[in-house]
């Protein structure tokens, strides 16, 4: 039980053991738990994120639904609104097209008569003038009174 | 000595006596102690394989049996360091589970029947004289103790600079009046250390070991009651000194970090 060279031998084994403990034990595995903690922080880490986006993605999806139904709202009306305008639009170049038409009509009307009148007149005018002739044949000259004949078909 | 098969109960004295020998070469200081050198190399060797085994086949998702106990005897030699030790030091935990290791698997070699190989070697003809426990060498445990003693020198003078230890030598404890005593006080608290640290664990299994030759000198109807509470409570005795040697070596790593 005294100390002997033993103890050089024995300090040989204890760091050849140390030395390679740590090298080859004690690093890979602490660098493994390392990583192991790591990646379970970053894991627990991206699900709090993703509870995260889940719930904007909620907030956000309801916010688009409510526009949405806004929307909607908006273009019935304004659909409605736009249906009604077509409809009056349509009355009122309706009623325009009716005037129009109408107008066009007495206009060609009022022609017809015109024209009928004319021939009337001129018809009276040859009768007056052959009742004449066959009253007055012998004294009067259609040439020489063609201005005073004249002047009654304006007349009449 | 070993020429014939010892019967213990007819020579308790040469039985001991006997069992208190190495097997050992050399004279005077060069002699080398084989029984220590063998255990040690190879209660070492079974770290490093088992080591290397669980390594080998580092599973970072589904850890299994050894590695299991690898990652918490890991994890609790870093606790303790990082309880005691606020600094960086990438060697002293790795040093700590060494030593808590090696220092454990030999102690537990004291579990082993105190006559297994001799009576095995006596059977085969190949005499014997085995101290199979290293820890139960002084050669073993100052080894351990003489490095922990180095690496408190190195570490308080790389910290504090060879100034800042020596004047810890000088002016602490009692200030720079009394500076003949505080160097006294200091010499002898730098040397208890590694006294302490090798005369504990080796005076442990030193006792512990001669207690199962005194069981073993008992008849033999008697020894199961005695050796078998005895090998129990050394169950609590192997741990606990393996344990006593690392938290020691961590805390005095540590104080030697620490700058007054």
């Amino acid at each position: 039980m005294n100390v002997n060279a033993t103890i050089i031998g024995q300090l040989i084994t204890f760091w050849l053991l140390v030395w390679f403990v740590m090298k080859y034990v004690w690093g890979p595995i602490t660098s493994m738990m390392d990583a192991r903690s790591k990646r379970i922080a970053d894991g627990l880490a991206a699900g709090e994120r993703g509870k995260h986006e889940l719930e904007l993605a909620a907030k956000r999806s309801s916010e688009v639904l409510h526009d949405a139904k806004q929307k909607t709202t908006e273009i019935i009306a304004q659909g409605e609104k736009r249906g009604a305008q077509v409809v009056e639009d349509a009355k009122h170049s309706a009623k325009i097209e009716a005037d129009r038409i109408i107008a066009g009509a007495q206009a060609e009307i009022r022609q017809e008569v015109n024209r009928a009148k004319e021939a009337l007149r001129q018809h009276v005018a040859e009768l007056a003038v052959a009742g004449a002739e066959q009253i007055l044949r012998k004294e009067i000259d259609a040439n020489a009174h063609a201005d005073l004949l004249e002047k009654i078909k304006s007349e009449l | 000595m070993s020429e014939h098969e010892l019967i213990p109960s007819q020579a308790p004295a040469a039985y001991i006596q006997h069992h208190l020998h190495h097997w050992a070469i050399g004279h005077g200081f060069w002699s080398l102690n084989l029984d220590t050198l063998l255990f040690g190399a190879l209660t070492a060797l079974l770290i490093a394989y088992v080591g290397r085994r669980v390594v080998a086949r580092l599973s970072s998702e589904a850890p299994t049996g050894l590695q299991s106990l690898m990652e918490s005897l890991i994890e609790f030699v870093d606790n303790q360091v990082k309880e005691s030790f606020h600094g960086h030091n990438p060697l002293i935990a790795p040093l700590g589970l060494t030593i808590f290791l090696w220092v454990f698997l030999m102690n537990a070699l004291d579990l082993l029947p105190v006559d297994l190989f001799e009576f095995a070697g006596n059977h085969l003809g190949v005499p014997l004289q085995l101290k199979v426990v290293p820890t139960n060498d002084l050669n073993t445990t100052f080894a351990m103790a003489i490095s922990v003693f180095f690496l408190i020198i190195y570490y308080s003078i790389k910290v504090k600079g060879f100034l800042g230890f020596g004047k810890e030598f000088l002016y602490l404890p009692f200030g720079k009046y009394l500076m003949p005593v505080n160097i006294v006080m200091k010499l002898v608290e730098e040397l208890a250390k590694p006294i302490s640290l090798a005369m504990r664990l080796f005076g442990n299994m030193y006792a512990a070991e001669l207690i199962f030759f005194l069981i073993a000198l008992l008849p033999f109807w008697a020894q199961p009651f005695l050796g078998g509470p005895w090998a129990i409570f050394h169950i609590m005795i192997v741990p606990l000194q393996a344990f006593i040697f690392m938290i020691l070596t961590i805390v005095y790593l540590s104080l030697a970090h620490e700058d007054h």
